[in-house]
């Protein structure tokens, strides 16, 4: 679905509200008269009820090693492990539950397939695509991978929107060197949605596989992974309202076969002699060491209770905070938005002429307002705008128009405070 | 709200509207550069020693209020000084900003008490220390650069 197509007819139907009254931090941060404007999901959402208590219970009621005893702890343990990866494939409307691979996050889901598709794939001469708009972590760890290979860096540039360009991608596309394109579903720093179903086309077009880095998108849109036509899909548990140290890789099955193992050591192989191992088939492959049982059975609860809300409503009331406050950011005098994308989800980037970011975090912090001040680990996209580092507002299932007001207002105190 | 007023006092806001001792210092013998690379601060240091002294010590960079003001009240707490006593007059700085607030005002600091404030909001203490390490950094071993990070 189109996050500019989002209905706010929808919206209407979800009671934000009593959703908010769900997340214990809120609920108490309000009830001890300090309400918390939290305006930093895209680091890290707040945790639902639902999902706390699903990892103490898995502790409390379940608890056993995943896929190692012989014990009945261990059978169940492994059952709610394996359930949770069912889980997340219904979430991403994958094929397969075997197509979902569990990493710690976004980060490693993303040095997994640079490290072991890059090692296996890529050779001198070989190109690896980029957009100008990617996060740190869907950069270095494809320039570790080039180093290690010969291939190298290609940039699809951001226009003066921080949009991405089509004509850019192909243009890069055109080289035919390209073996891999690695793009950003949202952006964490500007809030623009790029168009991946149609990058990827280009994409395979060309001769290139496309890896989408949903960390920003996950927690804020319907995901079809059948839809986008990508190859390989991450995102990170703790920011889809699930906890931390669990993420998602999905990779297309006979992708995920053909890849040599990222780490190696218990439960990702067959036989292991010292003259030679043999591997276990995917996911498992990539799942060395212990895994995170309560971790992704929470995940797992995430991602069904917040399938349950409507993700086309959830995606239509974020859009409209983060467009309401970022049309009324640009009308206050001595602010400039960073980044007009047209499709824009729930962030919103911006500076105060003569103030830096972390001045004005500061003194919205003060009043009760939590927003990210740097530079978002989108060094180069903060450079095509020419700031060292904005104030970020990002939005979540828990905010409303109220938190936008008290945005407002904060902004327009460290204006008045700090403006030179 | 009382903190905010604490850290972004008059004295500071001046100092980081009108900073004292910005710009070049053509001759000067000592200099290192400071980065904060989580807030992209970077300030260059530069001093002027007549002996043992710091004759002149100016700064030029970007940053934040907290850490421009401060770069700013140094270069004046600082002039004149011996190395000595500027590296004494950094520990009781330090002791200011990272202390819990209960120790009697030190009059030695004078304009520098105003940022004592930054105690309150413990993200921003680099901010206030960064000039600081980048004066001891260039009066320890000319042209180096020094990071918020280095775990110093």
């Amino acid at each position: 679905m189109a996050i500019g197509m989002a209905n706010p007819e929808a919206a209407a139907a979800l009671d934000f509200a009593a959703l908010r009254r769900e997340f214990p931090l809120l609920d108490q941060a309000a009830a001890a008269g300090r309400p918390l404007v939290y305006l930093d999901s895209a680091a890290t959402t707040q945790k639902p009820r639902a999902v706390l208590d699903a990892e103490r219970d898995f502790y409390e009621r379940c608890y056993g090693a995943i896929a190692r005893g012989v014990y009945r702890l261990s059978a169940e343990a492994t059952a709610l492990y394996e359930a949770a990866r069912g889980k997340a494939a219904r979430f991403l409307g994958a094929a397969a539950a075997d197509e979902v691979v569990f990493v710690r996050g976004t980060t490693e889901a993303i040095n997994l397939v640079a490290a072991s598709w890059g090692r296996a794939n890529l050779g001198p001469g070989d190109e690896i695509l980029l957009t100008g708009l990617e996060h740190h972590s869907n950069i270095v760890p494809w320039q570790l991978a080039a180093a290690a290979t010969g291939a190298r860096i290609v940039v699809a540039p951001i226009d003066d929107r921080g949009e991405v360009p089509l004509e850019g991608v192909a243009r890069a596309l055109g080289s035919g060197r390209v073996r891999m394109a690695a793009v950003a579903h949202v952006s964490n720093a500007l809030g623009t949605v790029l168009p991946v179903a149609e990058i990827t086309r280009l994409a395979h077009a060309a001769g290139a596989l496309v890896l989408v880095d949903g960390a920003q998108s996950a927690p804020r849109m319907p995901i079809d992974v059948a839809a986008l036509g990508c190859d390989f899909f991450a995102f990170s548990g703790h920011k889809v309202y699930g906890p931390n140290g669990v993420g998602v890789l999905w990779g297309r099955r006979r992708l995920l076969a053909a890849l040599p193992p990222y780490q190696g050591g218990g439960g990702m192989i067959e036989e292991v002699r010292f003259e030679r191992t043999t591997y276990a088939p995917p996911p498992q492959r990539f799942e060395a060491g212990t895994p995170a049982g309560p971790q992704a059975h929470a995940l797992g609860v995430a991602l069904e209770w917040l399938a349950a809300k409507d993700l086309a409503a959830v995606a239509a009331h974020e859009e409209a905070l983060a467009r309401g406050a970022a049309e009324r950011l640009a009308a206050l005098a001595g602010v400039r938005l960073i980044g007009t994308p047209r499709a824009r989800a729930g962030v919103v980037s911006f500076v105060v002429e003569g103030a830096h970011a972390h001045d004005v975090g500061t003194v919205l912090d003060a009043a009760g307002v939590a927003v990210r001040a740097g530079h978002h680990c989108a060094q180069p996209a903060m450079e095509a705008f020419g700031v060292p580092a904005t104030v970020r507002a990002s939005f979540g299932i828990y905010n409303d128009g109220d938190d936008v007001e008290r945005l407002l207002a904060g902004v327009a105190r460290a204006r008045d405070l700090l403006a030179r | 709200m009382n903190e905010l007023y604490d850290l972004y006092q008059e004295i500071l806001l001046d100092h980081y509207k009108r900073p004292r001792n910005f710009g070049p210092l053509p001759g000067c013998d000592h200099e290192a550069d400071g980065h904060n690379p989580l807030c992209g601060d970077r300030i260059h240091v530069r001093i002027k020693l007549a002996g043992d002294r710091l004759d002149e010590v100016r700064f030029e960079g970007s940053g934040c209020a907290i850490s421009t003001a401060s770069a700013s009240m140094m270069t004046e707490a600082v002039r004149g000084k011996s190395r000595s006593e500027a590296e004494a007059l950094f520990d009781r700085f330090r002791a200011l900003v990272t202390g819990d607030g209960s120790a009697p005002a030190d009059e030695e600091l004078g304009e520098l008490v105003s940022l004592g404030g930054v105690r309150e909001f413990p993200m921003r203490v680099k901010c206030a220390t960064l000039a600081w390490h980048t004066l001891k950094a260039a009066l320890d071993q000319p042209g180096a650069i020094v990071s918020t990070e280095d775990g110093r």
